[in-house]
C-alpha cells in the first residue's frame, strides 16, 4: 500500500497556495504510507537546478556551492533547506555537476528547470515541516507516502523518481517484470541507480520521452511494456499524466474543477480541497491514459 | 431524525451509536453529515433504521449490514456493502471496486456505475446497477442476482457458480465458464421485482441472462485449459 496525492493548477492565482493544499494532502495519505514521504513541486525558474540530499548536511554542504562552481567553471547558488540542498547550474552542465556531486557521496534527488525534489525517510507530516511544504508555491506537484514493499526504507528508495530533467514519477503498486526492464534500459542509456521498481518505471518514461514519445504515448506504452501492478502520477515540466494497470487494484479518485486537476489514491484527500463539492469527481479508468499539457 | 456530524463526532463514535440500536429503537432516521471519503461508515448495523450519508465514502461503507437501509447521497469507495447480510444499501453516484463482495443477502442499489469485481463471491446479495460495471464482476459469484441497466466489462461472471447475471447493454467479454442462457417467464418475474424494489426505469424483456456452465464445477482433464 502506499498513498500518491497530484494537483495540476488550471489557475494560476492559486500558485501560492499549492504547496499549503499538497502538504494537507499528504497528510491525509499519511495511513497509506508512513514509512517515508517525498514531494516534486513545479515552481518558478528557468534556470537549471539540482536538488541533492546528504545524510549529514552540516559537513555534506559546506563550501559545495563554491566547489561545484569551480568545478563547473560558472555560476552556482546554493538553499539549503533540512537535509537537501538545490544548486543552481549554469545551462549544459547538468553531467558533469551531477558526477561531481555523486563523486563527493550526495544522492541526487532530480534536476529540472522548475521541478524541485524533496523526499525523506518518516511520517508524512514530519518531512512537510522539515522542508517546509506548506509554504512552496508553484503550477503543480507530485507527493507520495510509501509503505515499503519492494526496496529498502531510505532517502534513495523514497517516491518521487526523477530520471530526467523536470520528470518525475510515484507509484503504487508493484512490478513484476522490472528485472528484464532494467537490462533493456540500461541498454537505451536509461540503466536505474537503485533496486527500486518503481525507478524502473521512471526509467522507462523518460527513455520514452527522449525517443520522442510525448507524455500520452509514454504511458501508454506502460500498458504494454510493465508488468505487475501500479497507478502511476507522472508530472513534466508542463504536464501531469495518470495511468493504471488493466487489473487496477490500486484506488485512484481524480477531481477535476476550472481551477485545478487533483489526484488522490482516496476520495479522502481530495476532501478539503476548494470548491471540490462541485467538482466533477471519478475513479479514472483501468489502461486508460489520462493527460493535462498547460 | 438524529444528526452526526463526522466533522466533529470521531467515527468510531457513530458507529458505535449506531450499531447500538435495538430492533424497537425510536431512532429509526439519522443523518451523518461531513463523511469526507472516510473508511468503514456506518458498518455491522442490525436494526431496521434508515441511515442518509450527505456526501462521499471511503472504504466498506455499510459493510455486514444486516437489516438497515443505508442511503449514501454521493459515491463510495471500495467494497461498499461488502459482506451483507439482509437490508438495502443505495449509493446515489457511482461505487468503486468490489461494491457488495462476498454479500449474503439484503438489496445493493447503484445509481451511477460501479466499477471493477461488482459482485465479487457474492452469496445471496441482490446487486442493481443502473450504469456499467467494470470487469470481472461477479467472479466466483455463488448465488443472489446481479442485475446491470448499462454495460458490462471484461471477463464477466468468470468461474461462476449459481448466481444469476442480467445485463441490459453489452458484455465485453464472458469469463471463463459464463453463458447466456434462456431467459424464462420465472427470470423475467424475478428482475421485474428486482427493477422495481431498485427503482430502475427499465422493462425485463429488454435484458439478457447469463449463468454458469457448469462445465468447472468438478475436475475433467478435457477442460483443463478453462481453469
Amino acid at each position: 500500500m502506499c498513498g500518491i496525492v497530484g494537483l495540476f493548477l488550471k489557475n494560476d492565482s492559486m500558485r501560492p497556495r499549492l504547496g499549503e493544499m499538497l502538504t494537507d494532502m499528504l497528510i491525509t495519505m499519511t495511513d497509506r504510507g508512513p514509512d517515508s514521504a517525498g514531494i516534486a513541486i513545479y515552481g518558478e525558474g528557468d534556470q537549471l537546478k539540482i536538488t541533492v540530499q546528504s545524510d549529514s548536511p552540516q559537513t555534506g554542504f559546506a563550501g559545495l556551492d563554491a566547489d561545484l562552481a569551480a568545478a563547473l567553471d560558472g555560476p552556482v547558488t546554493m538553499r539549503v533547506i533540512d537535509t537537501h540542498a538545490v544548486l543552481t547550474l549554469p545551462d549544459g552542465t547538468e553531467a558533469q555537476a551531477r558526477a561531481f556531486l555523486l563523486d563527493r557521496g550526495l544522492r541526487v534527488m532530480g534536476t529540472g528547470h522548475s521541478m524541485e525534489i524533496f523526499k525523506e525517510v518518516g511520517l508524512p507530516r514530519d518531512v512537510a515541516r522539515r522542508f517546509g511544504l506548506r509554504a512552496m508555491s508553484g503550477s503543480h506537484g507530485i507527493g507520495h507516502t510509501r509503505m515499503a514493499t519492494e526496496s529498502a526504507v531510505t532517502t534513495l528508495g523514497a517516491h518521487p523518481f526523477s530520471t530526467g530533467t523536470d520528470q518525475c514519477l510515484v507509484h503504487n503498486g508493484s512490478l513484476s517484470n522490472h528485472n528484464r526492464m532494467r537490462r533493456v534500459l540500461a541498454d537505451k542509456g536509461f540503466a536505474p541507480l537503485t533496486a527500486n521498481d518503481t525507478e524502473v518505471a521512471a526509467c522507462y518514461l523518460s527513455s520514452r520521452l527522449a525517443e520522442g514519445a510525448d507524455l500520452g504515448q509514454a504511458l501508454e506504452g506502460t500498458l504494454q511494456d510493465l508488468d505487475g501492478f501500479f497507478t502511476f502520477v507522472v508530472g513534466t515540466r508542463t504536464g501531469f499524466g495518470v495511468v493504471r494497470d488493466p487489473i487496477a487494484c490500486k484506488p485512484a479518485t481524480m477531481a477535476e474543477t476550472d481551477d485545478y486537476v487533483a489526484f488522490g489514491s482516496e476520495y479522502r484527500a481530495l476532501a478539503d480541497l476548494p470548491g471540490i463539492e462541485a467538482a466533477r469527481v471519478w475513479e479514472p479508468e483501468p489502461a486508460t491514459v489520462y493527460f493535462w499539457e498547460r | 431524525m438524529q444528526t452526526i456530524d463526522l466533522a466533529t463526532t470521531p467515527l468510531r463514535e457513530l458507529n458505535t451509536a449506531l450499531q447500538a440500536q435495538a430492533a424497537q429503537t425510536n431512532q429509526t432516521e439519522w443523518q451523518i453529515l461531513n463523511p469526507k471519503g472516510a473508511h468503514a461508515i456506518a458498518v455491522g448495523l442490525d436494526a431496521p433504521i434508515e441511515v442518509t450519508v450527505r456526501g462521499h465514502t471511503g472504504y466498506y461503507c455499510g459493510g455486514m449490514n444486516k437489516q438497515a437501509t443505508i442511503r449514501v447521497a454521493g459515491s463510495a469507495g471500495p467494497g461498499v456493502a461488502e459482506n451483507m447480510m439482509s437490508g438495502t444499501v443505495v449509493i446515489e453516484g457511482d461505487a468503486s471496486q468490489y461494491a457488495g463482495a462476498t454479500g449474503n443477502g439484503g438489496l445493493l442499489v447503484i445509481k451511477g456505475n460501479a466499477s471493477s469485481r461488482c459482485g465479487i463471491s457474492m452469496k445471496g446479495i441482490d446487486i442493481v446497477v443502473h450504469g456499467n460495471i467494470g470487469h470481472m464482476s461477479a467472479f466466483m459469484a455463488q448465488s443472489g442476482n446481479l442485475v446491470v441497466l448499462g454495460d458490462a466489462g471484461d471477463a464477466l461472471g468468470d468461474s461462476l457458480y449459481e448466481a444469476r447475471l442480467f445485463v441490459r447493454g453489452t458484455v465485453k467479454s464472458l469469463g471463463s465458464d459464463c453463458v447466456e442462457k434462456e431467459m424464462r417467464p420465472e427470470h423475467l418475474d424475478l428482475l421485474r421485482d428486482l427493477l422495481d424494489r431498485a427503482g430502475a426505469d427499465a422493462r425485463p424483456e429488454e435484458f439478457r441472462r447469463y449463468g454458469s456452465a457448469r462445465k468447472l464445477y468438478h475436475f475433467n482433464v478435457d477442460h483443463a485449459a478453462a481453469y
